[in-house]
């Protein structure tokens, strides 16, 4: 029996790197849902098919509602993809803290079958922080994904603030290292629960001065925070299935923080404790300049003269549901020979890859998608930019003023485009609060309205004869 | 003291399997990708399996099945949810 558990263990290891390894391709990648699923099956079967367990109806029960809850979770409409992202890393995180707890009341009881040495009293003091940390950390990121109207959007911060988060981190590793050093005191229970409690509390605390821009940034590090809480798992349970399986998740976070911070030229210190996205104080501005507002027809005339256009979406696209439309102004503007690409800023939207999921779930193939370090170099080779609900992602300020909050943060070159056209719902700044000097730039045209509603128009344009 | 260390071993060298594999995923998929490494570390599933499963406290029993029940989530909607974004990629 312990055999079948050891080789199902290194097989389950096995097609779960492999899973990862034919994400390289998007032609490859659903093999890799294929052998997850088959690594996840083998390892839950030789776990269930041990004899000490005996308590089947319960664990059926528990799976079943998990298919209830789960199914509706994996058809949310794309656009609410990063909530369910950092819902199910709740959920990892809660699954990482419950386990925990019941392993140290197991041993309190003594009728805990692993000896627990320091190591695994430490390891059990991690996981039940980071789980429970990132359980409710996650929720409160979810619910300012959702906008939930009582979590508000915009950063909430306080003086003594950090002190505070980091007062209450340091009481929690302090009562943790207690319990290690005296696992046998009496206290140790109580202090355990508080342990328990204080992880709760920071993971709110955490999250409360982040503001929307700083989501994907957020989202990455939590997916970082649920995979190290299954590593602190493996290393209670001697699992060396779920220290892999959780180092695989710990690094994929990582990697995507420390890609999404870069693009955003920010470190993990400054999102955690920088509580971006304040409302700006006051922008010095030089000159007030005055937008230049192009018509449909005004507009349609200039793609269909144009030899390559550049589109550049962000959230707003998705917002106002216009991917499909997109498409339909892709296939008219690509049937009249003018070449389009996608300029994909890797912030792009609210989760890392988000804009790719949206563009591609309205039939873009994905070879159009480029990323913004290679569209950068032709922005000055293109015709028109066309500027689709992103705003703070083609912002020249964040080259040179060092006033704004986005100072520093790579941007796509839309202003080096020869002409730049600008869809836009109001005259109200972005997600991040920032006023945007690309729409008043020179060589800017805009065209103000609901984005889908200005794609129809302009998709009209080219369908309804006027233009060949 | 054996467990201490091979476990670390473990660690320290999945970690690097992690960050060379991750680093070759195509930038399209992050987002499926984040889906489905939250599928595989809900792998933790084994845990909560024996916690609810073995002849515990109904205490015990009932913290593991909702650790059980939440692991369970993450599998289910991780996979779907990647494979239905995974579908949606198309070169032409």
């Amino acid at each position: 029996m312990h055999l079948i558990g050891e080789l199902s263990a290194v097989l389950a290891t096995a097609l779960f790197i492999f899973a990862l390894y034919w994400m390289n391709d998007p032609k490859t990648a659903r093999h890799g849902v294929i052998a997850g699923i088959v690594g996840m099956t083998v390892a839950v079967v030789a776990t269930w098919i041990q004899p000490e367990i005996i308590h089947h109806g319960w664990i059926i029960g528990a799976i079943a509602l998990g298919f209830v809850v789960g199914v509706p979770l994996s058809r949310v409409p794309l656009t609410a993809v990063p909530q369910r992202t950092a819902l199910s890393h709740a959920f990892g995180g809660l699954a990482a803290g419950l386990v925990g707890m019941a392993e140290f009341f197991l041993w309190k009881s003594g009728s805990s079958t692993v000896a627990m040495t320091p190591f695994r009293m430490s390891a059990l003091g991690a996981e039940v922080i980071l789980g429970f940390l990132t359980f409710t950390g996650s929720l409160m990121a979810a619910g300012k994904l959702q906008e939930v109207k009582w979590i508000p959007q915009r950063p909430v911060t306080y003086p003594g603030q950090n002190v505070v988060n980091i007062g209450v981190l340091l009481v929690a590793v302090g009562l943790g290292v207690a319990v290690v050093l005296n696992p046998g005191a009496a206290w140790a229970q109580q202090a355990f629960l508080a342990i328990a409690a204080l992880a709760l509390i920071f993971g709110v605390l955490l999250i409360v001065p982040i503001g929307g821009a700083d989501m994907p940034t957020v989202i990455s590090i939590l997916n970082a925070y649920a995979g190290l809480s299954a590593v602190a798992m493996g290393f209670v349970l001697d699992s060396k299935l779920l220290v892999t399986a959780g180092a695989l998740d710990g690094s994929s976070g990582l990697i995507l923080s420390i890609i999404m911070c870069r693009a955003m030229n920010r470190s993990f210190t400054n999102v955690l404790f920088g509580a971006f996205g304040k409302a700006q104080p006051a922008a010095i501005k030089g000159e007030q300049k005055e937008w230049k507002q192009e018509s449909v027809e005004g507009a349609a005339q200039l793609l269909e003269q144009a030899r390559n256009v550049v589109i550049i979406p962000g959230y707003g696209m998705a917002v106002a549901q216009a991917q499909h439309k997109v498409r339909e102004l892709y296939d008219a503007l690509t049937k009249r020979g003018v070449t389009v690409k996608f300029a994909i800023h890797p912030v792009a939207g609210r989760m890392p890859g988000h804009m790719n999921v949206l563009l591609a779930e309205a039939n873009i193939p994905y070879s159009a998608l480029v990323e913004m370090d290679e569209i950068n170099p032709e922005m000055p080779q293109t015709d028109i930019a066309l500027v689709l609900g992103a705003n703070d992602v083609v912002n020249p300020a964040a080259r040179y003023n060092k006033g704004t909050p986005i100072y520093g943060m790579p941007i796509i070159d839309a202003d080096k485009a020869k002409t730049v056209l600008a869809v836009k719902r109001s005259k109200n700044p972005g997600f991040a609060g920032i006023d945007n000097e690309l729409y008043v730039g020179d060589n800017t045209w805009m065209l103000f309205g609901d984005a889908k509603a200005v794609l129809s128009d302009l998709v009209r344009q080219f369908g309804s004869g006027g233009i060949h | 003291m054996t467990d201490f260390g091979s476990m670390l071993f473990v660690f320290v060298l999945a970690t690097f399997i992690g960050l060379g594999v991750i680093r070759r995923v195509s930038r399209l998929l992050y987002t499926p990708l984040m889906s489905l490494t939250n599928a595989i570390s809900a792998i933790a599933v084994v845990g909560s399996i024996v916690v609810t499963g073995a002849d515990h406290p109904l205490t015990i029993r009932i913290l593991g099945a909702v650790a059980l029940f939440a692991s369970m989530t993450n599998i289910v909607s991780g996979f779907m949810i990647t494979d239905r974004m995974l579908k949606m990629f198309k070169k032409q």
